[in-house]
């Protein structure tokens, strides 16, 4: 059995507009001690997916369906009381923004110890002891002095490993980290990426990573879904996604990664892009979303959805016209 | 800066000024409507009181009011606010169109209805007094939790597994702290003259109980055998007020993260 199953999961939002659909129908799985890459441009899918798990989306307007198995637990139908129990111990979420996610009122060692007290019961002399090894398990320096400063006194890339530190405060079974190093700059990025692995290999952690970043994805994670749409069109692990890509929307995003700049005749470099937008999240379209985009499609695209398809171990793909291995990263695009 | 001298200032005359000055109902026979000299700094009332002393008690009187009155209203208005703004869908419209309803009045109309309704003292006016004060508070509580419930940090709490009440108390209103005090500083001179203006129309403390507005009233029919007896309550409550706005200024450019350092 998996750390997390999830299947067949929808979500809504109600609107003024009508019912969104932000998640059309996924499944997926978490392996323990697996860093899965949830991949795809602004609004396919990723955050909200990963945010059903501990279900942080607004409760009066979200119409959630399908399960998702934390260890064999039934989390879709737990009650806001149990829910809360978990919240921050089982599954832990660190959100992209560090420079706003820390209570500015109280020092980020009162923050962290807080976490301890509720889910671990720790005394408050154990609880900032156990502060300090975290801070030091995330690698901030001088983890002694920084414990009773206040988030103001700490640049991004600190406050966001203290957010970490905070996340894996009780040694959560799953950790959702949305967007971790959007907000960073590069330089501090690989440090907290670097972060993340080590507490994956320390700890065992499972990690989702949230991230429009393939850059990132290469770099740390171990299989990958790339949603559109609301709904996974490929999944594999990352070395085979890099070098045999079968959906068509995987390789235009490879394509559009600054190190795949085309170099134009004046020696200038161009990026790639997908052409065209997001399809409108109301409807759920009976044909492929992505066939307006995809250089690929046929007419049968247009008439029926695909199904995912296996293509070798563990890789997954959505499209009829897929391409072939023997040609990586090829077909259409501008 | 200027504010904190002058609130300080009237603190320390509500507080020590009546130990230094002489008893407020004692009257001196001999010289009624006396104007100021040796024996009486300020002069004497028409019953041969000491106006210095008077206006020293009506410091204490008059500042309790005030500061007691926005107290009660925070005490009542926070918890109100905090909660009506947190639980939006459930208790906002409701406590929202209760506020509209007694801001429809103008402040003083409310207080002077309230204090006609409870009758004149200074329990009573403290208590029109800080009804009339409740709404502004609820409010200002109201709008800061609406934007603060929509910080990232608090959307972190809830992701860390914190509850309603805790996400409230240790998120929320801290957050609100500095707006609040500022406001509560700003309400003390409105309190202030409130108070005044309910003594004045007799619906307040009444004689021979010493408040600046009780003082000015029994001042106000020797106005022009006795003008000084009438300055020095009105001088008070001129000074006091300014002073209890200057401080709120003073602290909502201290305290106030959006304004610059």
């Amino acid at each position: 059995m998996s750390l997390l199953e999830i299947t067949g999961l929808k979500v809504g939002f109600d609107t003024e507009d009508g019912e969104v659909q932000a998640v059309r129908d996924i499944s997926l799985t978490l392996e323990r001690g697996e860093i899965l890459a949830l991949c795809g441009e602004s609004g396919c899918g990723k955050s909200v997916t990963a945010m059903s798990i501990p279900r942080l989306l607004p409760p009066d307007t979200t119409r959630l369906s399908g399960s998702i198995r934390l260890d064999g637990r039934e989390l879709t139908e737990l009650p806001e009381r149990e829910l809360r129990a978990i919240r921050g111990k089982d599954v832990s979420v660190v959100f992209q923004e560090p420079m706003t996610s820390l209570n500015p009122s109280f020092t980020v060692g009162f923050q962290i110890a807080e976490v301890l007290r509720r889910h671990e019961n720790l005394s408050r002399s154990a609880a900032r002891t156990r502060a300090i090894e975290l801070l030091e398990l995330v690698g901030i320096p001088a983890p002694a002095r920084r414990v009773k400063e206040y988030p103001h006194q700490l640049s991004g890339g600190m406050r966001q490993r203290v957010m970490i530190a905070i996340a894996v405060a009780c040694s959560p079974r799953v950790l959702i980290a949305d967007e971790p190093t959007t907000a960073l700059d590069v330089t501090i990025q690989a440090g907290v990426l670097d972060v993340f692995r080590d507490l994956r290999d320390r700890l065992g952690t499972a990690i989702i990573l949230i991230t429009h970043d393939l850059g990132v994805v290469a770099d740390i994670a171990d299989r990958a879904v790339v949603m559109y749409a609301g709904r996974a069109v490929e999944e594999a692990p990352v070395t085979e996604l890099y070098a045999r890509p079968r959906h068509p929307y995987t390789a235009g995003l490879m394509r559009a990664l600054p190190s795949a700049a085309v170099t134009l005749e004046d020696g200038r470099r161009r990026l790639s892009e997908i052409p065209g937008l997001v399809p409108p999240p109301y409807a759920d379209p009976e044909e492929c979303a992505f066939h307006p985009r995809c250089p690929r499609a046929q007419d049968d695209c247009t008439t029926r959805r695909p199904a995912l398809d296996t293509y070798g171990t563990g890789h997954l793909a959505a499209c009829f016209h897929p391409l072939s291995a023997a040609a990586p990263a090829t077909g259409g695009g501008s | 800066m200027v504010g904190l001298v002058l609130v300080a200032g009237f603190l320390v005359l509500a507080i020590v000024g009546p130990l230094l000055t002489a008893d407020p109902a004692a009257q001196d026979y001999t010289a009624p409507l006396a104007p100021p000299s040796g024996a009486h700094l300020l002069g004497t009332d028409d019953l041969g009181r000491d106006a210095l002393a008077r206006v020293a008690y009506g410091a204490r009187v008059s500042l309790e009011a005030g500061v007691l009155s926005v107290l009660l209203a925070m005490v009542v208005g926070v918890p109100i606010g905090l909660v009506a703004g947190y639980y939006r869908r459930l208790l906002d419209p409701v406590v929202m169109r209760l506020v509209d309803v007694v801001l429809a009045f103008p402040f003083l109309i409310f207080a002077v209805g309230m204090a006609a309704i409870l009758g004149p003292s200074l329990r009573n006016v403290i208590i029109a007094l800080s009804v009339s004060l409740l709404p502004g508070i609820v409010r200002v509580t109201r709008g800061e939790v609406l934007v603060l419930r929509e910080l990232d940090y608090v959307a972190a709490a809830v992701a860390d597994g914190a509850g309603d009440g805790r996400i409230m108390f240790r998120y929320v209103l801290p957050g609100a702290t500095s707006t609040l005090i500022v406001q509560a500083t700003v309400g003390i001179p409105t309190a202030i003259i409130g108070e005044a203006t309910l003594s004045f129309l007799g619906l307040g403390v009444q004689p021979p109980t010493p408040s600046w507005g009780v003082v000015l009233t029994a001042a106000q029919q020797f106005l022009d055998q006795a003008p000084w007896l009438a300055i020095w309550p009105g001088v008070m409550i001129a000074l006091s007020t300014l002073g209890f706005n200057l401080l709120g200024d003073g602290l909502r450019d201290v305290l106030d993260p959006r304004s610059s350092r």
